[in-house]
Parts: structure tokens; C-alpha cells; sequence
């Protein structure tokens, strides 16, 4: 524990360089080949699982770890060292996005079945939300799941589903009732082998290559009725609330991300030399540095004042909002003067400030948009 | 088994160090210490031999007083632990600057005296700050037990270690009547890191501290202490291959890097 840092104890600095070490050792060195690949290695999970780091906050019954959320915003801003960002969204979406449903609403035969072998790694997870016609209106959504005898019958296609290529299950958000907006929405927990469940493409992307993201297509697809988490028509105001983890450790990691590419780029800064001096001598970039690392620090504090409210279970849609909103626009806005500060080699692969620039992309879309995070304030605020 | 860790924190490699304003030591202000690369294999190592924990077996990890302070040092314990040592020892030392080598194996002698038995005592070659690569075979003279120092390797038969070290240019293998003292090399084990529930066990475990009466003036003592000089700058020989038989030239007699 430190003077500065409140929230953090000794175990919790214990904590944050047992997860350095894990990125640094099982993450870190492999980033260029994932990225390459467009996929890393299914035992990434498990190694992760074994670590601990997929069941930070949830019950020990069923292998977590049932600690604070402290431990949850550490383990994402240590992320950040694997220098791909594809890897740790997968990873996030695996503890973060697509079982924290289960494990607040689902029974005790889908937690055993779906919950306790994605804490360990052994089965991966996705959360499947987004549809070709449908994302930030969610309401819209038009894949369906009707009630036929004890089961239920799945149909339409969801896309951007990360994980999805090789997903074991899905959380997916599916209408229970077409007629109806909010009300009708539910969720279900679907097996990737279902019959009638077919990846359709694997997407290409600007960023996160590591990560696979599918297009998923559902064709009469049969589930029993016990795979319904929580109350039927309640799934909208569930997935508002999970959408708020999710907006939480993206602000929290986009942070993390800029801060790591003005400390890369003060290191570059000293070694390149132009007129005669090594380019963070200009005052003009020492000045810009300065405002950088000002904001990124407000932006810190207003990610670390939603983690606290989030942690302790005060409503906090409004601040977990405005994180997320700030949080990813800084990162996109540091990502691309720390390019502009490498020059030309920014522009090249050579260093990773061109990956963090593409990666950075992505955070102020997933998970909703910043357009939608200035509503929802809005709605929240006036 | 019985198996004795003795580790040290150590100044991160990456922290920028200073001389103390008493000019004979590193000033530990604003220093971030970590268990040392050594010790973080030795105590893989331990813990491999111990095997599942329980069942008689334990590994005790020991840390005499330290240039970090107690808590540090005690902080590098709980790293131990959390990589699965069973538990801690702690040698509280009030006057850090009077310390030599022969003064700290004196410390962990009588620490690993007072522990009722003890089959092996790992310590890392050698601390990475001081660099003294003492304290193993004085430790091991002290307890009247043999020393292998730079193992790479090693397995354990009954009261038999069977250790590979790495002698200049070979690798000798030795074995050695149990108890003694083995110092690591990087290759003695992969490093691990422990995993969440670990960590959250080695909150847990016990550390005892144990008193001892550190000699009123050391051995040997630092007089000055300098930092290295200023790097110079490089050189560029020439390219391709035949600028090899420069460099090598300039690499003996020059640099002085090569000594053959
Ligand atoms: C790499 C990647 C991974 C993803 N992973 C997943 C996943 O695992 N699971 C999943 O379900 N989804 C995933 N998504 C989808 C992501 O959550 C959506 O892209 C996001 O919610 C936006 O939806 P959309 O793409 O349909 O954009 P649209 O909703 O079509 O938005 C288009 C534009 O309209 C704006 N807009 C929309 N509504 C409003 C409004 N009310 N006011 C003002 N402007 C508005 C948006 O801000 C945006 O600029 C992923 C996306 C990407 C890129």
C-alpha cells in the first residue's frame, strides 16, 4: 500500500507483479506471432485460468477468488504489458463480458456446467450481443429464441462476436418475445457444438488481430429450457448491467494503454536525435507530454472513482459511462501523437506505437459507442 | 526433507541507483527491490523438490536483515511463499551498514541451527548487488556441511544430491552426501510466478523472526563506493564479415571483454 494509492494493499501490489510476470512471460513475447497469426493458442486461457485471473471476483465455490474489484482493475491494467490488445480483450471478454450473467443470475447446474470450467480456462466463452442490423440499438435485435415443447428454438446471426471462431458457449441476448422492445429480450447460454450453430466468416479487422472475431449464424438451433439465465424478458436490463463491467475495464485498460505509450515514447524520445538533440528536448513535445500525462492521470482517477462506486455496488451507469467515453477518447488521441512523435517509423511496424494506434481504434466502438455513452450521460444528467 | 532457502532483496535491475550520502553504499531511497534472479530459481528449485507440500516435507525461507529494510525483506518472503515456501524466517538487522558476508552467514548459521534439522540450504551464486559469492560456502563452513557451488541442476536420492554445475567451459556433475549447501545458477530452474490463490495462501503462512547478535563491527567494511564510469561512446569497426577480425582484435585488447 502506498500513501497515493489507497485502494491498493500489499497483496494487492503482490498481485500486480504476479500478473506482470504472467504477461511478461506468457503474453508478452508472443504478440508479434499472434498478431500475425490472427489468433493465439486456446491454452492461453488455461494458463490464465490456472493463474487465478479469470475468476478475480467470483465465488470460490466455483473457483474463483471472490475478491474486490481492485484486483480486477490491477489484473487489466497489467494486461496492457502483452503489447496486444487482441489477446486481452479475448481474455477480458472471457472474465468480464460473457459470464458475469451467469454467475449474478444462473442456477447452480449452468454455473457447473458453464461458469466453473470458463474460470479454469478449460471451456472458452463469448458474449454474443451485436447483430449485422443491430448494435448500439439493441432493442432491435432480431435473432430469436421461441419456446417449442421444453426447448427453445434459436434463429438469426449475430456478428463481431469475439471469441466466436472457437467459442464453447455463447451468452447471447436473443428476443424470447419479437413483439415486444425491452421486455422481450432474454438471455441463453447456447454450446458452440449445437446443431445448426455455423461460424460464418472470420472477420478481418484494422486492430486486435490477435483476437478472433466471428460472424455466427443460428438455424433452428435447439436448446433445452434450463439454459435460460435468469427471468425470461428480463435480459435487457440484465445486459445493462453487465454492459457496465465491460465499459469498466475498457476505460480502465484504455488508460493503462496510454499511459504505457507516453512512457515507450519518452524512451524513444531520448535515443532519436534531430538538430542536434534528442527529440524530447523540443519544448514543444515536452509541453504536449505534460498535457498527455495530466490527462491521462484525470482520466485515471475518473476510471478508478467508477471502479470504487462499481466495487461497492453503488449505482454508477453515469460515472462507468463517462469513463469509458473519456477514457477511450484519450487513449485515441494519445495513441496517435505518440505516432506522430516516432515520425516516419511510427508509420512503420518496426515499433509498436502503430499497433497501439490501430488497437486503440477499437475502444471508443466496442462495447458502446461513444456516441452512446454521451446519450446515456445525457439521459442520466438532464 | 527439510529445505533451507536463504534469499536477499536485491534493487530491480532497472532502477537508477545512487550512492548514499555516506559514500559507502546504495542509497535504498526510491529504490524498488525484488527477490534476485537467483533466488527466484533456487526457490523453484526447492519447491520442486519438496514436492506437494505437507507429507514432512517443508521449504523455510530465510532473509537476514537487509540494506531494504525489514520490510521489503519481508515483503521478498511473501514472494517466497506465494511461490509455495511453507514458511518464513526473518533475521532482523538494526545496523545494515556495519554488515559484511562473513556477518550474514553467521546470521542465517544460527537461524538454520535453530531450525531442528535440515537436509539442504539453497543460497543463489551470488546476490546481484554486492556480488560478493561468499556467503553460500561461508554458510555452508559454518554448519559443517559441503558446499556445490553453480548448480544447473540437480535431483535428490535418498540423503544423495546428485548435482550438475557448470565449471568453465563443462559441465561437472557431483554428488554430494545430504545435508549441504548448493549455490544456483540462472539454470538451476525456471522461474515461476505464483497464481492468485497462492498468494492470496501466503497471507497465511508464518514468518518468525529470529533474533540474533550481529558482531559489534564487521570484517571487512566498504571504505568508498563509486559509481561505474560514464559509458563510452560506441564504435563502429566497419561492416560485414570482414570487419570481424577487427572487432575480435578490438575486443581483446580494447574492450578487454574477450580473455582468450
Ligand atoms: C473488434 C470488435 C469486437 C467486438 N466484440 C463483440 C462481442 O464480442 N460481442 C458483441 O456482441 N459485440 C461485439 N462487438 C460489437 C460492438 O459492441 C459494436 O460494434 C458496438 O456496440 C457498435 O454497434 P454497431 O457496430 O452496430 O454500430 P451502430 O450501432 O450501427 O453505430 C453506427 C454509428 O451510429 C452511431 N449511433 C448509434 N446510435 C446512436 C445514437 N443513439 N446517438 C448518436 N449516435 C448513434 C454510433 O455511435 C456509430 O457512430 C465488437 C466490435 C468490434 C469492432
Amino acid at each position: 500500500m502506498s500513501d497515493r494509492e489507497p485502494f491498493f494493499t500489499e497483496q494487492h501490489d503482490m498481485f500486480r507483479a504476479m500478473v506482470r510476470q504472467f504477461v511478461e512471460t506468457e503474453l508478452a513475447p508472443h504478440a508479434e506471432e499472434w498478431e500475425e497469426a490472427e489468433l493465439f493458442p486456446r491454452e492461453v486461457f488455461k494458463k490464465a485460468g490456472d493463474a487465478g485471473l479469470l475468476g478475480i471476483n467470483y465465488d470460490e465455490a466455483y473457483g474463483g477468488t471472490g475478491l474486490d474489484y481492485w484486483y480486477t482493475v490491477i489484473r487489466t491494467e497489467e494486461y496492457v504489458r502483452s503489447r496486444c490488445a487482441g489477446v486481452n480483450m479475448a481474455l477480458l471478454v472471457q472474465s468480464d463480458m460473457a459470464t458475469p450473467i451467469i454467475h449474478d443470475l444462473g442456477t447452480e447446474e449452468q454455473k457447473q456446467e458453464f461458469l466453473v470450467p470458463a474460470i479454469k480456462g478449460d471451456k472458452i466463452a463469448a458474449l454474443g450481443v451485436s447483430e449485422p442490423g443491430a448494435g448500439s440499438d439493441v432493442v432491435s435485435l432480431r435473432t430469436t429464441a421461441r419456446r417449442d415443447g421444453g426447448d427453445y428454438v434459436i434463429n438469426g446471426s449475430k456478428t463481431f462476436i469475439t471469441n466466436g471462431t472457437r467459442a464453447d458457449f455463447i451468452t447471447l441476448i436473443v428476443k424470447t418475445d419479437p413483439d415486444k422492445t425491452h421486455q422481450g429480450v432474454s438471455v441463453v447460454l447456447v454450446p458452440g457444438d449445437a446443431p445448426g450453430l455455423t461460424v460464418g466468416r472470420k472477420l478481418k479487422k484494422l486492430g486486435n488481430k490477435a483476437s478472433d472475431t466471428a460472424e455466427l449464424h443460428f438455424d433452428n438451433v435447439r436448446i433445452p429450457q434450463r439454459y435460460l439465465v435468469g427471468e425470461e424478458g428480463h435480459g435487457f436490463y440484465y445486459l445493462m448491467h453487465n454492459f457496465q463491467g465491460e465499459r469498466l475495464v475498457a476505460a480502465i485498460g484504455a488508460v493503462a494503454g496510454a499511459q504505457q505509450l507516453i512512457e515507450d515514447a519518452l524512451k524513444y524520445g531520448e535515443q532519436r536525435q534531430a538538430f542536434g538533440k534528442p527529440i524530447i528536448k523540443f519544448q514543444t513535445w515536452r509541453h504536449e507530454f505534460a498535457q498527455h500525462l495530466t490527462e491521462v492521470e484525470a482520466a485515471r482517477r475518473l476510471a478508478y472513482f467508477a471502479a470504487d462506486l462499481f466495487g461497492r455496488k453503488v449505482p454508477c451507469v453515469r460515472e462507468v459511462s463517462m469513463a469509458k467515453l473519456f477514457c477511450a477518447e484519450l487513449a485515441n488521441k494519445v495513441a496517435d501523437r505518440c505516432l506522430q512523435f516516432h515520425g516516419g517509423w511510427g508509420y512503420m511496424d518496426e515499433y509498436t506505437v502503430s499497433r497501439a494506434w490501430r488497437d486503440a481504434r477499437l475502444v471508443t466502438i466496442g462495447g458502446g459507442t461513444s456516441e452512446v455513452m454521451r446519450e446515456i450521460i445525457s439521459k442520466l444528467s438532464f | 526433507m527439510r529445505i533451507v532457502v536463504c534469499l536477499k532483496p536485491v534493487p530491480d535491475t532497472a532502477a537508477r541507483i545512487k550512492v548514499h550520502k555516506d559514500g559507502t553504499r546504495v542509497d535504498p531511497e526510491g529504490v524498488k527491490f525484488v527477490l534476485g534472479p537467483y533466488d527466484a530459481r533456487t526457490i523453484a528449485k526447492a519447491i520442486e523438490l519438496r514436492g506437494a507440500a505437507g507429507g514432512g516435507n517443508e521449504v523455510v525461507a530465510i532473509s537476514a536483515g537487509a540494506a531494504s529494510g525489514e520490510a521489503e525483506a519481508k515483503k521478498r518472503i511473501k514472494d517466497a511463499l506465494a511461490l509455495g515456501a511453507d514458511r518464513g524466517v526473518f533475521i532482523a538487522d538494526p545496523t545494515p551498514e556495519n554488515r559484511d558476508p562473513l556477518a550474514t552467514a553467521k546470521a542465517l548459521a544460527a537461524a538454520i541451527k535453530g531450525l531442528d534439522g535440515f537436509d539442504l540450504v539453497f543460497c543463489g551464486r551470488q546476490a546481484v548487488d554486492d556480488q560478493a559469492l561468499s556467503v553460500g560456502p561461508m554458510l555452508a563452513t559454518l554448519l559443517g556441511v559441503p558446499c556445490v557451488t553453480d548448480a544447473v541442476g540437480m535431483e535428490v536420492q535418498g540423503s544423495t544430491a546428485r548435482v550438475r554445475r557448470a565449471a568453465e567451459g563443462r559441465t561437472e556433475v557431483v554428488e554430494v552426501q545430504l545435508p549441504a549447501v548448493i549455490t544456483g545458477q540462472r539454470d538451476l530452474a525456471d522461474e515461476q510466478y505464483p497464481k492468485l490463490k497462492e498468494i492470496l495462501a501466503a497471507g497465511k503462512k508464518p514468518i518468525a523472526d529470529f533474533k540474533f547478535d550481529w558482531p559489534a563491527t564487521p570484517a571487512y567494511h566498504v571504505v568508498s563506493l563509486s559509481p561505474p564510469p560514464e559509458p563510452i561512446a560506441g564504435k563502429i569497426v566497419g561492416k560485414g564479415p570482414e570487419a570481424v577480425p577487427e572487432l575480435f582484435k578490438l575486443l581483446q585488447s580494447e574492450a578487454k571483454v574477450l580473455t582468450f
